[in-house]
C-alpha cells in the first residue's frame, strides 16, 4: 500500500484498524543470488538499491536480531556532508542528495530535517581549517558557509561566547545538513526493498561461510545453511567478528560510542550545533530532547554501553558551550559499537574471497553514509566494480599508503 | 571500569591512557618480509570479542605502563601486571 494523506484520512476515519505491516517477516529460502549480512540502515540500504537500481532479483537480507537494533537506532541522527578530502566529499554530497529524494523514493516519512550543520571556531588556527574546508566542500558543489562572530550570535543567543579558554570566533554552517528520524530510515528502506521481493530475515545470524575453492558459496545461519553466490557484509562493530569466521583480519577496532538525550524541553536549538575544541556536539529532537554525544571511550569494546568517565567528559563540553543546560536532567544514555578503522575512513570493497563483498569501518559517521553506502555497496556487488564515489575505500590503502585521514591522527582508531 | 593497578591498587580508569593490543611487537626492520611485517603490525588488528590483553598507562599514577587483561564483551577485569616484567 502506498502511504499517503488520502490512506492516512482513510484509516483514520475506520479507527487505525487496517493498517498492514510494512514489510514482510521472511522464512529463509535454499538459495538467493545475493545475501546481505546485516539489517541495519546499510544492509537494507543495499539490498533495496540491488533489487531498485540493478535490478537483481533474488536478495535476502539477514539479520542476528531485530532490524534496526544496531547502530541505525542508536546514533544521533545527523547528516552532513562537510567533508575535507578528495576521496570523501563526493560519496557524502551523493548520500546528502539521495536524503534530499529520501522519502519520496522511499515513501516514507523518516522526518528528513535541513535545519544545518554549525561547527564552531575558536581560534584564528580553526577559522584558516574552516576556511579550507568551506572552500574544499564548494569546489566540489557542496553549499558551505564561513559565519562570523556576529552572525552565529544571531542564529544561537545562547551560547557562552565569551568562554575563556574557547571564546566563540565564528563558525562554519552547512545549511544543507541536519537530522533525519534514524529508526524511519531502517524501516523504510526495509519496507521499500520488501516491496521489491527482499526477504528481510530476523534473528538469523550467520555462524559459518561455506568457500569452495576461494569462491563463496553460502552461509551457515542459526537458522540453517543459505546458498549464495555473492555475499556482503555490512554488520559494523561486529565486522572483526564475521570476517574472522571466513579467515579474514581486517584494519579495524571495534570501539563503545555513548550518546545521550535529555528530557523533553520547548524549542531551544533550532540546528545542529559542533563544539570542536571540546568534541560536543548537540541538536533536539521533535520530542523536545536534546540530544548530544562526544567521543568514543577508547578503548576496544563489543559492550554496547559505556563507562561514566566518557559521561562526564562529553557534558563538560556541553557545560562549557552552553551553562544553561545544566538545569537539564539526562534521561537516557546508550552505547553503540562503532567499526573504527585505521585512517577514520570506510572500506566498500571485494575481499579476497571471490563473492566476499565488504562495507565496513564507517567510525562514527556510518549514519549519514547509509543512501550513498547501500548505493555505492549495490553497485559494487551487482557490477564487480567499485563505484566512482566509493573507489577511494579501498581495502589496500593502508598497504599502498594512500589513507583517508581526515583527522590526520594516524593508526590510532581511539583518537579519530 | 576500574583497574587494579600492581602499585596503586584498584583506581578508576579516568586515571589510565589507552594504547591498545599488548600482545604483538615490533617486528625487526632487518626482516626480509619487514614491509609485510610492519604492515600486518601497523594496519591490521585481531579485535577479539573476548578476553583480550592491553597496554594502559597509568598517566594520573604510578607512570607505569600495565598489561591489563580484560574482557571486551562485558568491560570486566580480570588482573593487570607490569609491563615491564614483560619486556624483560
Amino acid at each position: 500500500m502506498q502511504y499517503s494523506a488520502f490512506s492516512l484520512l482513510k484509516n483514520a476515519l475506520t479507527g487505525h484498524r487496517h493498517w498492514q505491516p510494512a514489510w514482510r517477516d521472511s522464512e529463509p529460502r535454499s538459495q538467493y543470488d545475493v545475501v546481505i549480512v546485516g539489517g541495519g540502515g546499510h544492509g537494507l540500504a543495499t539490498a533495496y538499491y540491488l533489487a531498485k537500481v540493478h535490478g537483481v532479483k533474488n536478495i535476502a537480507v539477514l539479520e542476528k536480531s531485530y532490524i534496526g537494533s544496531g547502530n541505525v537506532g542508536r546514533n544521533t541522527t545527523i547528516v552532513r556532508s562537510n567533508y575535507l578530502l578528495p576521496g570523501n566529499i563526493p560519496f557524502y554530497e551523493w548520500s546528502m542528495k539521495l536524503w534530499e529524494g529520501l522519502e519520496q523514493d522511499l515513501n516514507y516519512n523518516a522526518m528528513v530535517s535541513q535545519r544545518g550543520v554549525l561547527n564552531l571556531i575558536h581560534s584564528d588556527t580553526q577559522r584558516d581549517a574552516y576556511a579550507r574546508r568551506a572552500n574544499a566542500m564548494r569546489l566540489h558543489g557542496v553549499d558551505s558557509v564561513l559565519l562570523d562572530k556576529d552572525e552565529v550570535r544571531k542564529m544561537v543567543p545562547f551560547l557562552n561566547y565569551e568562554n575563556a579558554r574557547f571564546p566563540i570566533q565564528g563558525g562554519m554552517l552547512q545549511p544543507r545538513g541536519g537530522t533525519v528520524r534514524h529508526d524511519a530510515v531502517a524501516w523504510g528502506y526495509a519496507r521499500a526493498g520488501d516491496q521489491r521481493g527482499v526477504d528481510i530475515i530476523q534473528n538469523c545470524e550467520v555462524t559459518g561461510f561455506r568457500i569452495s575453492n576461494g569462491k563463496m558459496m553460502g552461509v551457515e545461519t542459526t537458522r540453517g545453511y543459505i546458498g549464495a553466490g555473492k555475499v556482503g557484509l555490512a554488520v559494523a562493530g561486529n565486522t572483526s567478528r564475521v570476517a574472522t569466521i571466513a579467515g579474514l583480519r581486517l584494519p579495524i577496532e571495534s570501539h563503545v560510542l555513548q550518546a545521550f538525550v535529555s528530557e523533553g524541553i520547548k524549542p531551544l536549538i533550532p540546528n545542529v550545533i559542533t563544539f570542536g575544541a571540546g568534541h560536543f556536539y548537540i541538536s533536539q529532537s521533535d520530542k523536545g530532547g536534546l540530544v548530544f554525544g562526544g567521543d568514543i571511550d577508547g578503548y576496544n569494546s563489543y559492550a554496547q554501553r559505556g563507562n561514566l568517565p566518557t559521561l562526564e567528559d562529553v557534558c563538560e563540553g556541553g557545560m562549557a558551550l552552553m551553562p544553561m543546560i545544566g538545569r537539564i536532567r539526562l534521561l537516557r544514555q546508550w552505547g553503540g559499537i562503532m567499526d573504527m578503522s585505521m585512517d577514520g575512513s570506510p572500506i566498500i570493497d571485494k575481499t579476497p574471497i571471490d563473492g566476499l563483498y565488504l562495507n565496513a569501518g564507517w567510525c562514527y559517521g556510518g549514519f549519514k553514509a547509509t543512501p550513498a553506502s547501500g548505493w555505492c555497496f549495490a553497485h559494487l556487488i551487482a557490477r564487480d566494480s567499485p563505484h566512482e564515489f566509493a573507489a577511494a575505500y579501498r581495502m589496500d590503502r593502508f598497504r599502498t599508503g594512500h589513507m583517508i585521514d581526515e583527522k590526520g591522527q594516524g593508526a590510532q582508531p581511539n583518537l579519530h | 571500569m576500574r583497574i587494579p593497578c600492581p602499585y596503586c591498587g584498584e583506581r578508576d580508569i579516568h586515571e589510565f591512557a589507552y594504547l591498545g593490543d599488548a600482545t604483538v611487537s615490533r617486528p625487526d626492520p632487518a626482516r626480509n618480509d619487514a614491509v609485510q611485517a610492519f604492515y600486518e603490525y601497523v594496519y591490521l588488528r585481531d579485535n577479539p570479542a573476548g578476553s583480550f590483553q592491553e597496554l594502559w598507562y597509568h598517566a594520573a599514577g604510578c607512570h607505569s605502563w600495565l598489561v591489563v587483561t580484560r574482557d571486551t564483551r562485558t568491560h570486566a577485569i580480570f588482573g593487570a601486571r607490569l609491563a615491564s616484567r614483560e619486556a624483560s
